[in-house]
């Protein structure tokens, strides 16, 4: 079923969903008589066209959110606010994103909420005048459908201390929440950017106050939102604005950190915090972090610097050097600071460099965008500015373009009116792209034709697309996870609609699993997971040549066997309960001589050998989990992968040395064996010194051919009839300590290479340490094949007698059934692995499972099972069949 | 009076069809709509079908019986023009209360005949009336006047005067449930948000009727005539805290499909879908047959995109009576969970 999630939800012509991962909502505050002249100017003369203009440029640099205010003394405010927003909805570019109607008086903001349709921002309302007026307003704003900002503002005056802004903000949210009936995700709260480096001492610290405050606000209340008028920091720098753009950008970074959501800036007038000259920048820091700055001697520094630059005058305040690098860095220089003042000069530059000017486009270009999009992704860029970005890399490849298409006329090989066409959009409800800008760039550098369909793009807007401009391929992006919905929603469409072209499915949130299980069985006429921009050349150029059918086949065979690992998925006629039953695989019990263990009852072993287990590592699903798919050995030498694997593979074996030799980790197991017998149905009986144990199996009831057997665990046990207790069976709990200690280190550390490193480690050294103990089972612990000789890859295959299934795995998918496992190891007492209450383990880099011994037991998947046997193993079990359903659902049909 | 929540819980439910087609097959003359009571009104009032409800009331009563005959859960007051804005076409602002007063009646009178003769019904199959509030014939959003596209043709609060005059006669007249229809202009639809909160606030002692929204996509583009996506349009209107909200009128079932869908992901209350029946011919005349609608509204609800189904222009008792044939077996949408708290992806 699906949930909706309590993001704040806004809208002008379209909705902007503010999402725990949006980094940073930009609203534009040119639209501001009291903060823009300029704008201040053309209301008052009436020139509300004019004002327009500058309402299309803060949306066109980046602005998410439009701030609208018009106080300002010589102004009717009602009638300014009404004029403006009315016909602000004549112009589809601007309404398109949601407006903040920002007044001090509250009937200009209730006169803007009577012009707008879409979910506006009201921007402020406060306590200043007492609870009850507040609450008055707090009305009236909701049932205008708006969300709103409350600024941290009392009875007694504005918070300026970190206490009373959270004090301040708890208390409104607890009024708007409990009395008024406000939903938490639509109330954003303002707690005061004030100035810095006034020269009051006592100002130092309202920096700190602002980033505290609302890191605290947001842990108290993390549905509400943090805004602020970033403007007012750098007050003290009027005139200077090298000096304030630093200081908000310095700011910024640290307050979106600590959970600032949105903020009012001037969209056009963004810093990158990576490109402020590095002394600027500790300055800056300094001041805004109030450190090093008893007697103000930060402040003082700052304002020493601020005066240099002002003498230098504005042409100083420009550093040029950057100009002196080589074409290469110049090209990235542009592209990082959004600069094209020289872009064209610097393209020619590079062009006459390289021998072709497609080498432009791959080479320094493409370095330029992945270094952008390296920032953004840290959030040391936003959104403006990769817009920016974007603009210089369009303006550069125009310039290269005439030249392009001079080169293809001269090379027959690439005739414009054969290429392929691929069609490529993100998808509907998400706005990331740059990775899909990559794929479209590299793509038409190789040749191709890209419709680039943009963001956001509806289903029906693409496939329409695709058919009219016959696309040969159709691709899809998105980095969002409900991207991924809407993508399965696209291939159903597709099939609907009877379209033939390949569907391409590539975005940091896709993965080839879930395209594999849910987007590929959507249609049938070829889906493939693209896993980065590099592989869509290889990919799309197969597609659209001879070898297409073979790859879409390889592609459909492999999904198919990912579907059947992760899914089980299988919808065969299945039989009734008892007919399955009586198909009972059949095993052959007449010339079987159960071995009995050596060890009787449990048996717990501590702090066993970490390196004996690392010889029994499986490798490749080390790599599947770095995303990096190949075979092992064979990917340390891949083409492609290879450089990258080995240096992963170095790595890994250099931390297993550490692991072994520092005793990182801390490898404990506990093991069992018990006498045992099947009732020729699916309970299964252990002896033990506490009694007897009955175990509960479930068994297949697809409808397979005539004479295939229905699987179920409890085939593997001497039946009754066969004499009483003739069997044995074992079980197994297995679990490596001591990862989560250096997982916390690490992250400390912000070292996040080395984090995901220790935990994949971890799992793979649990998965080891159940193999390695499964082997010793075998050979000693209950001995029936002591003669085993069997190497790591025979041992990855499965290749020796007897299983070792987990519950909660396909042969036996009931998680509850751990239970009974783990009382009669007494696995938490022994070795201390904790069941959650959905059956999880923790530490979580632990396995249990049972042990069957008969040669002729084997792995299998359950498939599904119908109501009968629900009900019959419910009642075996002394469940609800609410609860075995519950339980159960992923094997119901 | 019985609970719409529980019944939305079970079934999907079925609303009744076109009104103005209906009366149309009465045939009815100028001195029909005037009846005695406005013999001598200045102005012509055929084609003033909500003033049916004074003039004619045994037809509208008739009319609404025929959708219960046929199916219908939900009936919907001829009010689609009862406010004072919309009114002023024939010079009857002042009969606004009154209208919505009688309309409410003419719905529960009918219901009173259908439970008589179903007495089970009242109990297993309860009916719902739903005061029915369309979208004015003036606009909040766009501005009339090409040369001046700051100028508007009515206010928001003499919008919102008109509509909560007309929900105080929905209210006295006896609606289950108030709907909020065929939404063009997001702002007016606001204005009744608005004018409801504002209502109930003001008459603590009434009970606070439960919200139906139902939007109107007007072309392919997605788009309502204001301009919104439809998810812009869910978000503006969704603080209403409606038991429902969906799509009617404007677009056959055909074209209306990717918008349902649509909806049903994002919805986080039930879901409705009216669609007309089908797209006009060249006549003007909506010739899509009753089997045919509802065959695509079967395949909404098999899908689990609907809660509420039913038919907008065109559709007859006949198209009612087979979509409530053909869902009627199917389960109801099952509205998502709400998520209570940020859960980190």
């Amino acid at each position: 079923m699906s949930t909706i999630k309590p993001y704040l939800r806004l809208s002008g012509l379209e909705p902007l969903t503010i999402r725990p991962e949006t980094n940073f909502v930009n609203v534009g505050e040119r639209t501001n008589v009291t903060g823009s002249k300029k704008f201040a100017r053309l209301i008052r003369e009436n020139k509300y066209e004019e004002a327009l203009s500058v309402a299309r440029q803060q949306v066109e640099n980046g602005a998410q959110v439009l701030d609208v205010n018009m106080d300002d003394a010589l102004l009717d405010g009602v009638q300014a606010m009404t004029t403006f927003l009315n016909l602000l909805q004549s112009e589809p570019d601007i309404a398109k994103i949601p407006v903040m109607i920002d007044s001090s008086k509250f009937e200009i903001i209730e006169a803007g909420l009577k012009c707008v349709q879409g979910k506006c921002i009201v921007n402020s309302i406060s306590m200043k005048e007492g609870e009850k007026k507040f609450i008055e307003q707090a009305i009236i704003c909701q049932s205008y459908g708006a969300a709103i900002i409350v600024m941290a503002f009392d009875e007694t005056g504005q918070a300026d201390t970190k206490e009373r802004k959270i004090e301040i903000c708890h208390r409104a949210y607890k009024i708007l929440t409990e009395q008024v009936g406000y939903d938490p995700q639509d109330i954003i709260f303002d707690p005061n950017i004030f100035a810095l480096a006034t020269g009051m001492e006592e100002h130092n610290n309202y920096g700190v106050d602002f980033i505290e405050a609302t890191r605290e606000i947001k842990r108290l209340m993390p549905l509400t939102k943090v805004s602020g008028g970033v403007s007012n920091l750098s007050f003290s720098f009027r005139g200077n604005d090298h000096v304030r753009e630093a200081m908000h950008a310095v700011f910024l970074f640290h307050a979106i950190k600590a959970g600032m959501d949105m903020g009012i800036v001037n969209a056009g007038q963004l810093v990158v915090y990576d490109e402020i000259e590095p002394q600027l920048r500790e300055l800056c820091e300094d001041v805004i972090l109030n450190r090093n700055n008893d007697i103000n001697e930060a402040t003082d520094k700052l304002i020493v610097f601020a005066e240099t630059v002002k003498a230098k005058g504005k042409e100083t305040v420009k550093d040029e050097s950057w100009r002196n690098a080589t074409v290469e860095e110049r090209l990235k220089h542009s592209l990082v600071n959004g600069i094209t003042d020289y872009i064209d000069a610097d393209t020619e530059e590079a062009r006459l460099k390289y021998p072709k000017p497609l080498e432009v486009i791959e080479g320094p270009l493409m370095d330029g965008m992945n270094v952008v999009g390296d920032l953004f992704g840290a959030g040391k860029m936003f959104l403006p500015q990769v817009v920016k970005s974007a603009r210089v890399m369009k303006k550069s490849v125009a310039w290269l373009t005439p030249f392009i298409e001079e080169e293809k006329k001269n090379n027959p090989d690439i005739d414009e009116a054969a290429a392929p066409k691929v069609l490529l959009a993100t998808v509907k409800g998400d706005v990331h792209d740059i990775g899909k800008n990559i794929v479209g760039v590299v793509l038409a550098c190789n040749g191709y034709n890209i419709v680039d369909l943009g963001v956001m793009v509806p289903v029906d807007k693409i496939l329409d697309t695709a058919e009219k401009e016959k696309a040969d391929i159709i691709g899809l992006s998105g980095l969002i996870t409900p991207s991924l919905d809407e993508m399965v929603h696209v291939a159903h469409e597709m099939k609907r609609r009877n379209m033939q072209q390949p569907l391409l499915i590539g975005g940091a949130t896709t993965s080839r699993i879930h395209t594999a299980v849910k987007i590929a069985p959507q249609y049938e006429n070829g889906v493939v997971h693209i896993l980065d921009a590099s592989r869509s050349v290889t990919a799309v150029s197969t597609l659209v040549g001879k070898e297409k059918n073979t790859l879409l086949e390889k592609t459909k065979v492999d999904y198919e066997k990912l579907r059947q690992q992760f899914l089980n998925k299988n919808k065969k006629e299945l039989v009734p309960y008892a007919q399955a039953i009586a198909s009972k695989e059949k095993i052959d019990w007449d010339n079987y001589q159960p071995v009995k263990p050596n060890v009787m009852g449990t048996k717990v072993l501590q702090e066993y050998d970490l390196s004996e287990i690392a010889r029994y590592i499986d490798w490749g699903p080390f790599f599947i989990a770095w995303e990096m798919h190949g075979k092992f050995p064979q990917i340390l030498t891949d083409k492609l992968l290879g450089a990258e694997a080995t240096r992963l593979y170095n790595d890994a074996q250099q931390m297993i040395e550490k692991i072994i030799a520092e005793k990182w980790f801390t490898a404990e197991a506990v093991i069992g064996f018990w006498q045992a017998k099947s009732n020729n149905a699916d309970s299964i009986f252990l002896q033990t010194d506490k009694g007897e144990v009955r175990l509960e199996s479930l068994r297949q009831q697809l409808k397979k051919a005539a004479g295939q057997p229905n699987f179920s665990l409890a085939d593997f046990v001497v039946p009754e009839g066969q004499g009483a207790y003739v069997d044995y069976m074992g079980a197994f709990a297995v679990t490596i300590k001591g990862a989560k200690d250096k997982i916390n280190e690490f992250a400390k550390a912000l070292d996040d290479y080395n984090k995901i490193l220790v935990q994949v480690l971890a799992d793979r050294f649990v998965e080891a340490f159940a193999e390695c103990l499964h082997e010793k089972v075998r050979k000693e612990y209950w001995g029936y094949e002591k003669n085993e000789s069997l190497s790591n890859e025979q041992l990855i295959g499965e290749e020796y007698k007897g299983i070792r299934p987990a519950p909660g795995y396909p042969a036996c998918p009931d998680h509850t059934e751990k239970w009974k496992l783990f009382d009669l190891l007494n696995a938490t007492e022994e070795i201390g692995i904790v069941l959650t209450e959905s059956l999880a383990m923790d530490p979580p880099a632990s396995i249990c499972g049972w042990y069957f011994a008969h040669p002729q037991s084997h792995y299998f998947g359950l498939g599904k099972i119908d109501r009968d046997q629900l009900e019959d193993y419910a009642k075996r079990k002394g469940m609800s069949i609410d609860d075995a359903e519950r339980w159960l659902r992923p094997v119901l049909e | 009076m019985a609970n719409i929540r529980a019944a939305l819980e079970n079934r999907i439910l079925i609303i009744d069809g076109a009104m103005g087609t209906m009366i149309q097959r009465y045939k009815l003359t100028e001195e029909d709509y005037r009846g005695e009571r406005f013999k001598s009104w200045p102005c012509d009032v055929k084609g003033n079908n909500d003033l049916l409800c004074i003039t004619k009331p045994e037809i509208i009563i008739e009319i609404h019986k025929q959708y219960l005959d046929a199916g219908a859960d939900i009936i919907e007051t001829n009010t689609f023009s009862s406010t004072s804005i919309a009114m002023a076409d024939y010079q009857m602002q002042s009969l606004a209360y009154e209208l919505n007063v009688a309309a409410a009646t003419c719905a529960v009178k009918a219901r009173d005949l259908y439970y008589a003769e179903n007495p089970d019904s009242k109990i297993n199959n309860p009916k719902f009336v739903a005061g029915s509030i369309g979208p004015l014939n003036k606009t909040l959003s766009l501005s009339p006047d090409v040369n001046n596209p700051s100028f508007r043709a009515v206010t928001f609060d003499e919008v919102v005067a008109a509509y909560y005059e007309q929900i105080k006669g929905l209210s006295d007249g006896g609606a289950d449930v108030l709907l909020i229809e065929t939404i063009f202009d997001t702002l007016n639809a606001k204005a009744a948000i608005f004018a409801i909160k504002k209502y109930f606030r003001d008459h603590p002692d009434k009970t606070e009727l439960p919200i139906m929204i139902s939007g109107t996509i007007t072309d392919a583009s997605g788009r309502t005539l204001s301009g919104q996506t439809l998810e812009a349009f869910y978000n503006s209107v969704i603080h209403a805290r409606p038991i429902s909200i969906g799509l009617n009128c404007a677009l056959g079932a055909k074209e209306m499909r990717p918008h349902i869908e649509e909806l049903s992901q994002i919805a986080a209350c039930y879901v409705s879908a009216y669609p007309n029946a089908g797209l006009p011919n060249a006549m003007g005349e909506y010739d899509e047959q009753p089997e045919d609608t509802a065959h695509y509204l079967e395949d909404w609800a098999k899908e689990g995109w609907v809660n509420i189904v039913g038919g907008c222009c065109g559709t007859t008792p006949d198209h009612i009576k087979h979509i409530a044939e053909e869902v009627k077996n199917i389960n109801p949408r099952k509205p998502p969970v709400i998520d209570k708290e940020l859960t980190t992806i």
